[in-house]
């Protein structure tokens, strides 16, 4: 474990770390998460050395812990993240985060004439490729990828 | 043994949806065809006798409505109908999923028409969701659903090539005009990916196929050609199969009249095509064929249009599961 993971992971008495992030990445998972809003403490570490991937994000959220949609909106931005569970200092549990193949009311259709953007439905897509990322609408059949995907708000 | 196959076939449709062309199998086509032909050659019996067929028709589209309109009658089915939202429900604010749980009570069989891309397959899902509350599944038959698809559309192109060609495989396939915003085209070639045919794509540069069709095309290793000039095709294509140049579609009427008449196929050129050439069109045309072809033995376009009623007969026949 290198010294800048320990030391990120240790500040945490409860809550979450979500690890592996591209780099530039971490901002935009934070505010998909809502994490800005709230009370708790946030760290956002970016350009952070990682063995694995060279340059990595790294996002350490205090008293706040994932829901499952919330893993799968993580993995349609950072694949290959992985979301540590903190309680007392410990890592309690580590999690990597997987695309489903069926992404219910996650990521919106890009067609702006779908039926699922204009009348009040959840949006429904099909994992088609995981990487490059390729999801297709399940109503219009519009395809999307990690450049032009759409995140629900 | 044709026949026991055929036998063994029925029911295919049965209770299902008819939303997209690509949920559909060369066996679902062949079985629609034989029904087709078997209802122009001994006629139609008053099968769907009882039943209510609800066209929904969001967007006027007279021809296709009166097209379901006339094979439902001809099956005994009464319709009940609308067509424009003008002084209905939808005009003050009502969800097509309201409309459509509303009018499901009413009616054994949906043809909904809709500006909306994926309607039809939402409205699919409304009464799917609806059968597992303990109502009975009410089918739903996708007229058009914005730019997306317009199944039946297809499934008329392909049995009139089949009636005049005998078959589909084999054949040079000639795609002409509007390639870009043509929806007839894009399911056309979405119906061909399970045929075995030589694709000819003719359009100016600013209307070729888009990429996600030509990625389609390349992922079932379809053959395929892009062309600019009919000239250049039109001795060696099998079908010629020629789309409008829709107006609405261009951005400023500059780049409309760049390609406007670019392709126009007349007597003369005609004279340069197969013998046994078909010159097809989904209607209506502009000035993409000029009148004078219409009375060439080639011209299969009026007949294309009147195979709407038969096919579209036989779908909602065996949809309903009376054959
Ligand atoms: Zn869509």
């Amino acid at each position: 474990m290198s010294m800048e993971k320990g030391l990120i992971v240790r500040l945490i008495e409860n809550g979450t770390v979500i690890d592996h992030i591209p780099p530039g990445k971490g901002i935009i998972i934070a505010e998909m998460l809502n994490l800005f809003n709230q009370d708790s403490v946030v760290i956002i570490g970016q350009n952070l050395e990682s063995t694995k991937y060279g340059r990595k994000d790294i996002i350490k959220v205090e008293n706040r812990f994932l829901k499952s949609e919330e893993y799968n909106k993580i993995a349609l931005i950072a694949p290959n993240a992985t979301v540590n569970i903190i309680e007392n200092y410990e890592i309690k549990e580590k999690k990597k985060v997987t695309i489903p193949n069926v992404i219910e009311d996650v990521a919106l259709c890009i067609n702006a004439n779908c039926i699922s953007n204009r009348e009040p439905i959840p949006s429904k897509l099909y994992l088609i490729n995981r990487n490059p990322l390729k999801l297709v609408c399940h109503y219009c059949g519009y395809e999307c990828n990690e450049k032009n995907i759409r995140l629900k708000a | 043994m044709i026949c026991r196959w055929v036998f063994i076939a029925e029911g295919r449709l049965k209770g299902r949806d008819l939303v997209s062309i690509k949920d559909l199998t060369r066996e679902d086509f062949e079985q629609i065809f034989h029904i087709a032909e078997k209802m122009k050659k001994e006629g139609y019996s008053k099968n769907l006798k009882d039943k209510i067929i609800g066209l929904l028709f969001y967007e006027p589209s007279t021809r296709t409505r009166l097209s379901f309109d006339a094979a439902a009658r001809l099956l005994g089915a009464e319709t009940i109908w609308f067509a424009g939202v003008e002084g209905t429900s939808v005009m003050k604010g009502e969800t097509l999923k309201d409309t459509i749980e509303t009018v499901a009570n009413y009616v054994d069989l949906i043809v909904l028409r809709h500006p909306c891309d994926g309607a039809a397959r939402w409205a699919a899902d409304v009464t799917t969701n609806r059968m597992k509350r303990g109502h009975k599944k009410v089918p739903v038959i996708n007229a058009g659903d914005g730019k997306n698809e317009h199944p039946t559309q297809t499934i008329l192109d392909l049995f009139t090539i089949k009636e005049r060609k005998g078959r589909i495989d084999g054949l040079c396939i000639a795609i002409i005009g509007d390639l870009k915003y043509g929806r007839t085209v894009h399911s056309l070639i979405y119906a061909l990916s399970l045929y075995d045919c030589d694709i000819i794509l003719v359009a100016p540069e600013a209307l070729q196929i888009p990429e996600h069709i030509e990625e389609f095309m390349k992922r079932k290793n379809m053959r395929y050609e892009k062309r600019s000039k009919l000239e250049e095709i039109i001795s060696i294509a099998d079908i010629l199969y020629v789309t409008r140049i829709q107006k609405e579609r261009f951005p400023d009427e500059n780049e409309y009249n760049k390609v406007k008449g670019i392709f126009r196929l007349n007597k003369e050129l005609l004279s340069k095509a197969k013998s046994d050439a078909c010159i097809m069109h989904p209607l209506p045309r502009v000035d993409e064929i000029s009148t004078d072809v219409d009375s060439d033995y080639r011209a299969c376009y009026f007949e294309q249009a009147a195979n709407g009623i038969p096919i579209r007969a036989a779908i909602m026949s065996l949809i309903l599961g009376m054959i």
